[in-house]
């Protein structure tokens, strides 16, 4: 009806492609209608059953047990050792994945040759599935033929199957894995500090270390807190490469023990409640990244 | 002491020419400006003396010692830039206090420099402010703030005001001459405009190409411009330029601008500094205020018509046809009444430059008006 009635150049110039109704029509309901079936739908969902003693493997209705299964969570010893291993995890991961992603960064960041190339190569793990990435590195730390104690010289140390090393040996194949995604969200920084307030820094006097620490670090500060809130984000819910790698009771993450609740026990109804609370912790922790950012960028 | 010499200084971009084999001296308290048009190599030579491009081939000497082998920050020179390049994430009080910190000079020290460079610059209600939040006027001065600050033997500046308005510009331009004056220090300065040139310096080092093409004050390159480039380059309106040729009639010289146009009169002497070869194939240059016009049948005056008239306010700029040649001149206001109006006009002999058509070099010949 627009069309025919609405003459007005703009229009006409619209109608030419598609109309704004016809790409509405092909791109965004079926799009909003994916969105709620398979993400909306099954969170709220499950946030019912998380008040219920539902279990998926019995033909029997779901009880309403209130908040019995935050209860039981919240309380039992396990579960805040599972969330003890995760954190632990997440400080150790994304704390080396920042470390090491920022310090690469920090080398590309100048003109050398074949730097296209060797960026290319540097992002390369991130680009490979998670399960190949837990496969490939198991192989690496076996402890009798495994190449990585051959080249360390570390003699048969049983990186995975050592409870007090295997979590950093999973924390270190993450690292491998992401910290080149933290590496191009620097470089992306870094290459965006103009060049003249070097110039500027450099007539002022200023020593390499006062030009990083007062020019180069603030002003790609924002970018970093960005892979940060990305990477404490998944690092939390990882569970790939650590199912994979290893079956120790120290690397037992949240979301490993959310799996077993969930599709070993058949504790639906518990593993929803769990699930959320997970959530919320996320959220909350994203939170203080999200305000720490907005007060960042004001400056 | 600060006195900044450029010894035969040479750079190449990759094959391209920049700066050819040029020499100048900037003396002690002196203010010079580089003047020039776009890519003629003016940035790269303060670049250079600043130590932010390495020169191929030469010496930049500052108080005497070679400089070329120290870091910009070993130089003692400060640097305003074009844009320039505030720290963003700082407020004006931590930009103008970067370099004192940098050096780690103690907390009062800094908050009384930074306060006293402040107060001569009036910008004390801004210290709090980040760039974001400060005009570009405001910008200039917070960033010649940091430049000052530290005292420098010399303050090097790109084209500060490059991206200011025009209004401010001429603010901006009052404010460094005083700081020029107050702070006394050596002072180069680039620039591509002209009438910035003419206000500020002491002395104007004009380039072309690489080429450094006069060096002299104001009152030089704009009164005894020597060769045609610095003779169009300064100056507003552009000067008149005209091929002419030159006879010997009695006891004058005339000087007609292309065939069959009325030949304008000139002292004898003229003649006589011309061979017989640069008197039949000579340059003219004449500034429209040199161009006399009158509105009456006068001696020495040739008719020309008026072509085109340039109101400007103050004064007129008037296009008069010389036979095939416009000749601007400048008029009091209204004085020309209308395009096609018959007009009689002369030529100043006193303010004629005259340029080998071949070289473009002047030929430094000064006239006195000497015809009436």
């Amino acid at each position: 009806m627009a069309g025919v009635l609405d003459t007005s150049p703009a229009a006409r110039a619209v109608t030419r492609g598609w109309s704004d109704l016809t790409i509405r029509n092909v791109f965004i309901i079926p799009t909003i209608l994916f969105l709620i079936i398979f993400n909306i739908f099954p969170l709220i969902y499950s946030l019912g059953y998380s008040f219920t003693d539902f279990r998926a493997s019995v033909n029997e209705p779901a009880n309403f047990v209130g908040l019995q299964n935050f209860r039981e969570l919240l309380t039992d010893e396990r579960i805040w050792n599972n969330f003890w291993v995760t954190a632990k995890y997440v400080i150790v991961s994304v704390g080396g994945q920042m470390t090491v992603g920022f310090g690469l960064a920090l080398l590309l960041n100048r003109a050398m040759p074949a730097k296209g190339l060797i960026t290319t190569l540097l992002l390369l793990p991130m680009m490979m599935s998670a399960a190949v990435v837990g496969l490939f590195w198991r192989l690496l730390y076996d402890p009798s033929w495994g190449p990585l104690n051959y080249a360390l010289g570390l003699g048969d140390l049983a990186w995975l199957s050592n409870a007090d090393v295997a979590l950093y040996a999973v924390a270190i194949t993450d690292i491998w894995m992401w910290a080149p995604f933290v590496m191009l969200l620097s470089l992306a920084g870094l290459s965006a500090v103009p060049q003249h307030l070097y110039e500027a820094a450099a007539i002022d006097r200023a020593s390499a270390w006062y030009t990083f620490s007062r020019i180069t670090l603030p002003l790609v500060t924002p970018l970093l807190l960005i892979a940060l809130i990305f990477r404490t984000m998944e690092a939390f819910k990882t569970f790939d490469i650590a199912y994979i790698m290893s079956t120790q009771p120290t690397t037992e993450l949240i979301s490993i023990k959310l799996y077993k609740f969930a599709f070993q026990e058949w504790q639906t109804g518990k593993s929803c409640a769990l699930a959320y609370i997970v959530l919320i912790m996320v959220l909350a922790i994203t939170n203080i990244y999200v305000k720490y950012l907005n007060k960042v960028k004001e400056r | 002491m600060a006195e900044i010499i450029l010894r035969d200084i040479e750079k190449y971009f990759g094959a391209v020419y920049v700066i050819r084999k040029l020499n100048l001296t900037i003396k002690h308290r002196e203010f010079v400006v580089l003047l020039g048009p776009s890519g003629c190599g003016k940035t790269t030579t303060l670049r250079a003396v600043a130590g932010l491009e390495d020169v191929d081939s030469g010496d930049i000497l500052i108080d005497g010692k070679p400089v070329q082998q120290l870091e910009a920050g070993d130089r003692d020179i400060a640097f305003v830039f074009q844009l320039f390049a505030l720290y963003p994430h700082l407020t004006a009080y931590e930009n103008i206090a970067f370099p004192l910190r940098a050096t780690s000079e103690s907390k009062a020290s800094v908050e009384a420099k930074v306060r006293a460079v402040a107060k001569s610059l009036q910008i004390e209600h801004l210290l709090g402010k980040r760039p974001s939040a400060l005009a570009g006027g405001d910008m200039q001065r917070v960033a010649i703030g940091r430049a000052l600050v530290r005292r420098p033997k010399a303050m090097l500046m790109d084209e500060p005001m490059g991206a200011l308005d025009a209004k401010l510009r001429e603010e901006m331009r009052t404010e460094l001459k005083r700081l020029h004056l107050e702070n006394e220090s050596t002072t180069v300065y680039v620039t591509h405009d002209q009438v910035e040139a003419m206000s500020l310096a002491d002395r104007i080092a004009i380039m072309n190409e690489g080429v450094l093409q006069q060096v002299g004050t104001p009152d030089d390159v704009y009164h005894r411009p020597a060769n045609l480039f610095v003779a169009q380059f300064v100056g507003s309106p552009v000067m008149n330029i005209a091929a002419a040729n030159v006879k010997a009639d009695g006891s004058r010289s005339l000087l007609a601008l292309g065939k069959g146009a009325a030949p304008f009169e000139f002292p004898k002497s003229l003649i006589r500094h011309l061979s017989d070869a640069k008197a039949n194939d000579l340059t003219v240059g004449i500034r429209p205020e040199g161009v006399l016009v009158s509105q009456t049948e006068t001696a020495g005056y040739v008719p020309v018509t008026a072509h085109l008239i340039e109101p400007l306010g103050a004064y007129d700029i008037v296009d008069l046809k010389v036979g095939a040649q416009l000749v601007r001149a400048r008029t009091a206001s209204g004085y020309v009444s209308k395009v096609g109006a018959r007009v009689w006009a002369r030529l100043d002999p006193a303010q004629t430059h005259f340029f080998d058509t071949r070289t473009t070099d002047s030929l430094r010949i000064r006239l006195v008006d000497g015809a009436h």
